[in-house]
């Protein structure tokens, strides 16, 4: 903090361009920076670039995503001597790759993050459940969790698709139960190192009840480390969905998602790399800029590193 | 009138596994063997003892955070589990804790007014939040912290400045009973006293009673109507503090007291070094626990252990001050 008299409001923090402070001379565009790293603001944007398209997707699409003109199949993006009709070009059956991609980000996007939040909810209140209840209750759900790691999820995902047929609402459910096991451990592990800690302690001597200890003070303390954890989660799943989708058990055409199209887009790899790149940076951009952004938030949220 | 705090026979027993065999053995750590005594209302005990003696283990017991082994302990009548229900949460409201550790007891992630306020939110669901922050900024101010300060997080304040926070949420719902375990002993001298003043003035405002757990024989001298010295899990002597620190019956407790520093004095009061270290409390010895150390251990010593006696408040625990005690009256015939 700074030493400087004028500077008695408790409430400024180290982010702001310090007004009325006499070190005035780190300069606002720096101090700006400094708490908003480019690259961060770069991902930000990336994401509300993506939860823009998850929202309007039908709107700003310039074609129907399953709309044919075998006319103009295998068109290259417009910089490569395409058009600007398509300007993103067209796959083997002259698909607007743009609207394809548009529509796919949505889907994908909404499984990874749904099956994530689902993976995140069982897992915390589970591994809460074992770090209260211990005993008995934390051995079940321990036993639950070693169940799970050393199954391979492929083969559970591809079993399940297999017997209970395929829709989306199950397809979320079903990856909503990849990556909970790794969530639950971390959670239950963290929540028993707090409670041996004063903070926790303190905090039942107020009287707190457990779900106020839990979830006002255990919560947010690891919060930090969960976060972390879902956002590698995250491009996990859309990874998974890919693999199921690559292998027909996924999202079925003509529904389109992000793993679908690089999935059948590998065929024309060589003749036409467009079809399957486009999604690919998509994938990649996507998942980078969750990690980004879930590595700057840790750091927000941990006030001792301000 | 009953008392405010009973405590009756308390005991925590520890099963360890000590060296000894092939894979060791068990053996039964006695942390706390056996205490007895009351807290009147207002009224301040003070808990004194070496390291490991059992001192934290008791403060443990009366809050109900460990179970008992046996005995008992009733507050206002009621009794005090470890079961962590409903009740115990409500009891809480007359009774609170001051830690020792307090950037450990505080929750880094939340301002210290919203920690302050905490009780509030729990025992009061009704208040609005700004009634909440008006309070703990009222409760800030009792306690000596700036009100802007209120915004801060505990990383930022000095230790004195955490304890003095710790201190304002425990006093948040003006509990009848303040546990104390070693306030001030993290603490600059400087800053102890402060602290130490702090708790007296809030102390004649709002009239709680205290259990005061310290290694420091000063510090303790200051707080306390009455003194009660701990060696090995038992009471050896209890009373008023000036009867205790001036009066000194048990070998202990005079070994204790000879070994506070004074600037003046020097030289005129024989320093008492007790040879060796206190025994492990997994193999306390039969008998007096002390008489492996004790300048006056008889034979009986390790035969029996000797009960707390004594005329009026001030009690022994020692077969050679209550022998001589019997002897006097005989002697003066």
């Amino acid at each position: 903090m700074t030493i400087d008299s004028g500077n008695l409001n408790p409430t400024t923090q180290a982010s702001r361009p310090s007004g009325g402070s006499f070190f005035t001379s780190k300069g606002r565009y720096r101090a700006f920076f400094e708490t908003w790293p480019p690259i961060v603001l770069i991902a930000l944007f990336f994401i509300g670039l993506a939860i823009f398209v998850v929202a309007t997707a039908p709107l700003i699409a310039p074609y129907d995503f399953m709309a044919m003109d075998l006319r103009d199949r295998l068109t290259p993006p417009a910089l490569f001597g395409g058009t600007w009709a398509h300007p993103l070009g067209t796959d083997e059956l002259g698909r607007d790759l743009l609207s394809r991609l548009i529509i796919s980000i949505r889907v994908s996007m909404m499984i990874a993050f749904l099956s994530t939040l689902i993976a995140g909810t069982l897992g915390i209140t589970l591994g809460f459940l074992a770090a209260y209840f211990r005993g008995r209750v934390e051995q079940l759900i321990m036993m639950l969790i070693d169940a799970q790691a050393s199954m391979p999820f492929m083969i559970i995902a591809l079993a399940v698709l297999a017997f209970l047929g395929n829709s989306l609402v199950l397809f979320i459910v079903l990856m909503g139960f990849y990556g909970w096991e790794r969530i639950a451990r971390i959670a239950r592990g963290l929540a028993i190192a707090a409670t041996e800690q004063g903070y926790a302690t303190s905090v039942r001597d107020l009287g707190a009840s457990p779900m106020r200890i839990y979830g006002r003070h255990i919560l947010p303390n690891i919060a930090s480390t969960l976060i972390v954890s879902m956002t590698l989660n995250f491009p996990e799943v859309i990874l998974l969905e890919s693999g199921l989708s690559f292998l027909g058990l996924g999202v079925q055409p003509p529904m389109t998602s992000l793993g679908n199209m690089v999935g059948y887009g590998r065929d024309y790899i060589q003749s036409a790399p467009w079809i399957m790149l486009v999604p690919s940076a998509a994938i990649v951009l996507t998942t980078l800029s969750i990690s980004i952004v879930g590595d700057w938030m840790r750091d927000r949220f941990d006030p001792t590193l301000r | 009138m009953r008392p405010l705090l009973s405590v009756r026979d308390i005991k925590r027993h520890y099963q360890v596994r000590v060296p000894g065999g092939f894979f060791g053995r068990d053996a039964l750590l006695k942390a706390v063997d056996g205490l007895t005594f009351d807290i009147k209302r207002g009224e301040t005990l003070g808990l004194v003892g070496e390291s490991g003696c059992g001192k934290s283990t008791t403060a443990r017991l009366v809050m109900g955070h460990i179970p008992l082994t046996a005995g008992s302990v009733a507050f206002d009548g009621q009794p005090v589990t470890a079961r962590h229900d409903s009740d115990w949460r409500a009891m809480r409201r007359r009774m609170q804790m001051v830690y020792q550790d307090t950037l450990g007891a505080l929750d880094r992630r939340l301002t210290i007014s919203d920690q302050i306020g905490e009780p509030f939110a729990i025992h009061e669901p009704l208040m609005t939040a700004r009634q909440r922050h008006e309070r703990a900024l009222s409760l800030m101010d009792s306690v000596g912290l700036r009100a802007d300060m209120a915004g801060r997080f505990p990383h930022e304040l000095s230790g004195g400045q955490r304890q003095r926070v710790v201190i304002a949420r425990a006093l948040a719902l003006s509990p009848d009973l303040l546990v104390c375990d070693e306030p001030v002993s993290a603490l600059d001298v400087s800053i102890q006293a402060q602290v130490l003043n702090l708790l007296d003035d809030l102390r004649e405002q709002t009239g709680f009673a205290a259990l005061f757990i310290s290694h420091d024989l000063k510090v303790v001298r200051q707080m306390s109507d009455r003194v009660a010295v701990m060696y090995l899990g038992k009471i050896v002597e209890t009373g008023a503090p000036e009867a205790v620190f001036k009066r000194a019956q048990h070998p202990y407790t005079k070994a204790l007291i000879s070994a506070i520093p004074t600037p003046r004095n020097r030289g005129r009061r024989e320093r008492i070094v007790l040879e060796g270290d206190p025994p492990s409390p997994v193999d306390v010895p039969p008998g007096c626990a002390f008489h492996t150390r004790c300048p006056l251990a008889m034979a009986q010593c390790r035969l029996d252990t000797p009960l707390l006696s004594g005329d009026g408040d001030h009690l022994v625990a020692c077969h050679a001050i209550h022998q001589t005690a019997q002897s006097a009256p005989l002697a003066a015939e």
